[in-house]
Parts: C-alpha cells; sequence; structure tokens
C-alpha cells in the first residue's frame, strides 16, 4: 500500500537535532540508552528546594548571541538549538535555501508559566507594583514562542506555530510537519517538540499534590516504569526536532533518510483530566496501523509512553494488550526511564531514540525494574538489558497526555 | 553620586543588556543606537533597570534625552545626585 504512494506524497525523516537529559545529539542520547546512563539529577527549584529533574546540558551559545539568549526563553533555546542541529544533520545548508518554503512546527505541554511564576517572583521584590513587570514578558508567554524564536533566529519566513498537547506535543509537532508537507504547504518541515517545564515550580507541585511526582534516593532511579516501585513522574527538560521532507525530494538531493512516517493517529479519550483510557489508547493504536496499511505482528519496537505512575502504566499496557494481545513478539520498551518526562519534547526525543534500531538491530530496555509489575507483563518487554534483534523494520510509538489527548506514530525503515 | 559614577552605572547596564557589543570606543557624545546594535526594547530595559535599582521613572517623554551617555548623565545627575 505504502509502497504505491508517488513519492510526493511519502514523508521521510532525514534530519534529526535533539538535546535530552542524557546527550545532545543522537549519537551521544543513543550511546546512553544503550549503556543504561540516566540523566536524571538533583536540581533546584524556586520554592520547592531540592527536587528530582531532567536536565539538558547543550551549549545555547553555539547557535545563539548572549542578548538572544538573555531576551528569549528556555524552550526557544531548547528549539534553536534543535533546530540548527537538525538541519546540519541533514546536510542542508540555511543559507542555500528558500526560507519561505520552510515550515517550523513545534509540539508543546505548555508554554509561559516558567516566565509567569519569574515576573511575579520579581515583582514580589518590589511589592508587587505591577509597573516592574517586564517589558519581554508579553514575547516569551505567547504560545508561538519557541517556534517563533526558531524563526527570528534563522531568519524562516515559512510558518511558525507551536501545537499545545500537553505530553502528546511531540508526536503532534510531528504529525503536523507530514501534514503540512503532504498538503504542500511547505517543503521542509522542522517538526518536533520541545520543553522547559523543570524550570516552573508549579510542575512539580501540582505533581506532588496528585500524588503522582517521583522520588528516590539515588535520583537515576527514580523514573520506574512498569516496577512495582514507581511512584511518580520525573519532570525533564529537553527538544527533538526532526528535518522532514517529501521522499521524491530527499532522493533528488541524495538525502540520508532515517525512517518514513507511514501512519499517525491522535484521537481523544472524552473521560477524565488526568486518568488515562486504554480503550480509546487501543483505537488510537488501530487507526495509526489502519492508516500504516499494516497489522499489528509487523510492528518490531513500541516505544511506551509510560511514565511511571501507577494508573498510567497499567493503562497503557491494557490498550497494548487490547491490539497485540498478550503473546505478541513485539518488542516494548521505555525511554523515560533514563530521562524522565520530557513533556512536550518526550513523543520526539523517545522516538529518536529508538530510529538507530532501524540500523543496529538493539532495542533499548527499559532500565530500572527491579520488581517487574505483573500488570505490566509482556512477554518481549525489554528489561534493563538491550536486546539484540533479527529485524526492525517499523516503530510504534505512543504519547498521551492530560485531558484524554492520545497519539501514536508508525515509522518505517526506509529501503 | 557623581556625573563620573553616573556614566559608570550606565554603561554597566548597557553592557548587561547588550552583551554580545563591544563598548570601549563608545563616544559619549553619539546617539548609542547609532553605535551599537539596541533596539526599542533594549532602550527599555535600561528605564527598567533605572526604575529597578534606583527607584528612578523617566517618563516617555524624556526618553529622546536618553539618546546618548553624555545626554543620558546630564538628564540623570538632578535625579541620582543625592543616591
Amino acid at each position: 500500500m505504502i509502497a504505491s504512494k508517488p513519492n510526493k506524497a511519502r514523508i521521510v525523516i532525514t534530519g534529526i537535532g535533539l538535546t535530552a537529559p542524557n546527550g545532545n545529539n543522537l549519537t551521544e542520547f543513543r550511546e546512553s540508552l544503550l549503556t543504561g546512563k540516566s540523566g536524571v539529577q538533583k536540581f533546584n527549584v524556586r520554592y520547592m528546594g531540592e527536587v528530582l529533574a531532567g536536565v539538558c546540558n547543550f551549549d545555547p551559545l553555539r547557535y545563539q548571541k548572549k542578548k538572544e539568549l538573555r531576551r528569549g526563553t528556555r524552550a526557544g533555546s531548547v528549539a534553536i538549538y534543535c533546530a540548527h542541529e537538525a538541519i546540519n544533520d541533514a546536510k542542508l545548508d540555511l543559507a542555500c535555501l528558500d526560507k519561505s518554503r520552510i515550515g517550523v512546527y513545534i509540539g508543546i505541554t505548555e508554554h509561559g508559566n516558567v516566565d509567569t511564576e519569574k515576573q511575579i517572583y520579581e515583582i514580589k521584590q518590589f511589592d508587587y507594583d505591577t509597573t516592574f513587570v517586564s517589558h519581554h514578558y508579553n514575547p516569551r508567554i505567547v504560545a508561538n514562542n519557541p517556534a517563533g524564536e526558531v524563526t527570528l533566529n534563522t531568519g524562516i519566513t515559512g510558518p511558525h506555530y507551536t501545537l499545545g498537547a500537553a505530553c502528546a506535543g511531540g508526536n503532534i509537532g510531528l504529525i503536523q510537519g507530514f501534514q503540512m508537507l503532504l498538503l504542500g504547504e511547505v517543503d521542509l518541515a522542522l517538526a518536533g517538540g520541545v520543553s522547559e517545564t523543570i524550570h516552573a515550580f508549579g510542575a512539580y507541585a501540582s505533581f506532588r499534590s496528585e500524588g503522582a511526582l517521583a522520588s528516590h534516593v539515588e535520583p537515576e532511579k527514580a523514573c520506574r516504569p512498569f516496577d512495582k516501585d514507581r511512584n511518580g513522574v520525573v519532570v525533564s527538560e529537553g527538544g527533538c526536532i526532526y528535518l522532514v521532507e517529501r521522499l521524491g525530494d530527499a532522493l533528488k538531493r541524495g538525502a540520508s533518510i532515517y525512517g518514513e512516517i507511514v501512519g499517525y493517529a491522535i484521537n481523544s479519550d472524552a473521560f477524565d483530566f488526568v486518568l488515562p483510557n486504554s480503550q480509546r489508547q487501543a483505537e488510537c493504536i488501530k487507526i495509526a496501523l489502519g492508516k500504516a496499511g499494516i497489522s499489528p505482528a509487523d510492528i518490531d519496537i513500541i516505544n511506551t509512553h509510560a511514565t511511571g505512575t501507577r494508573e498510567g502504566d497499567a493503562a497503557e499496557c491494557q490498550a497494548i494488550s487490547k491490539v497485540f494481545g498478550n503473546h505478541t513478539n513485539v518488542y516494548i520498551n521505555n525511554t523515560k526511564s533514563y530521562i524522565g518526562h520530557t513533556m512536550g519534547a518526550a513523543a520526539a526525543l523517545e522516538l529518536a531514540g529508538n530510529l538507530p534500531s532501524f540500523e543496529d538491530h538493539i532495542v533499548h530496555p527499559t532500565i530500572n525494574v527491579d520488581q517487574l509489575d505483573p500488570e505490566c507483563s509482556f512477554k518481549n518487554l525489554v528489561i534493563n538489558e538491550p536486546r539484540k534483534v533479527d529485524k526492525v523494520n517499523y516503530i510504534l510509538n505512543n504519547s498521551f497526555g492530560m485531558l484524554g489527548i492520545n497519539s501514536v506514530v508508525i515509522i518505517k525503515r526506509f529501503e | 553620586m557623581t556625573k563620573q559614577e553616573i556614566k559608570s552605572v550606565l554603561m554597566e547596564i548597557v553592557a548587561e543588556i547588550i552583551p554580545d557589543e563591544d563598548l570601549t570606543n563608545l563616544k559619549d557624545d553619539i546617539p548609542i543606537r547609532e553605535q551599537v546594535e539596541l533596539d526599542s526594547m533594549d532602550f527599555l530595559d535600561i528605564i527598567m533597570e533605572l526604575r529597578k535599582r534606583y527607584g528612578i521613572e523617566v517618563p516617555e517623554d524624556d526618553y529622546t534625552q536618553l539618546a546618548t551617555i553624555e545626554s543620558s548623565v546630564a538628564y540623570l545627575e538632578p535625579r541620582m545626585r543625592d543616591l
């Protein structure tokens, strides 16, 4: 079915730019995933004191001037770094491109709360006199900020916007890029997701109030999806932006191709503000498989969304069971166990960590599973040690978010 | 504050606002914006810093008086001499 599509209707990934708490490019990130290197550490946050977080250490001055850094947001900085890295990775020269034909589509969980908290903290020093609110505040907190900062930095004049999709943001950004290429709206898309959430105390405080903030004496063991002793989410920052283009264009310029986006789906639970719904998640996976024109047996790896909460992990496992059955041969892993929950970046970043499997035929494991929760037991759940496999042709990437937004992306190995 | 102290405070603020610029050859009597890249939002940062650090309010009608270092010092001196 896919092969019969014309090349202009086939969309491929030809560049990846990322920053994760355990790597600032795909090579470093993959190495960390294969050697069990976590990126979770102790981190100090206003009003919260010491918390656990996934913190990135990329060099923002590689692509930004000091003034840009001072003016912009952390999410903008993450996006700029990832966008440049993706363009470079795709072996494209920005100066030679038609910048009006590039779109920037970035998924976010939320945006603006970091600077809102900061402004309120600042005016508190002046007895809440609002004349001390910065004139930079509005451009920092508008929802398009991270994508807009990419265009300001690069001179891209095509469309830019963010897609607010809770923790499914990264998949939604990629899907948007795919769709805009398919519609012919742009010729290149910078698509993915970013997060700056670790700099907002509210995120930790709210998860804690929900009883869903992870804690552990050893920070690198705090995020433990599928383990009986999991106790919540590790809040992390990060970013991953893909350079996506039509297959015909990629072949014409001799680009290296990471994979082809062959299936995707987005649906809604219409059920609860925070609780997941396995039935709707299963439906989402089925819709994506249907769009790809493949069956569950064709999928080789599922990157799970599982965040390390009791209800969330169990619901996703039920959804996978509904679609794949309990005795499936699909390999199942989890990337948050290393880096925590990178929120708007999570889906894009976790997918990227798996893409090298098409070439090296290794499935990275989910780490920190000391006592597997029977509710999360699958025949081929890859735990603690990487697994060498015979083939990887399809990777399915789950990503779900609050208010019941579900998303699935399926990538096919390009041959 | 003396005029010299006001000038060094001003230079310190400008250096923080436009950290990529080399200010060593900045001329006191030529508009700052003609010598370095300093846009209207940067200029508002100067106003905000004066407000935050010294409680000085510069009305919008007076902004033009802060065009050069020299004119800024002249404008600020009566407002900062007792600080």
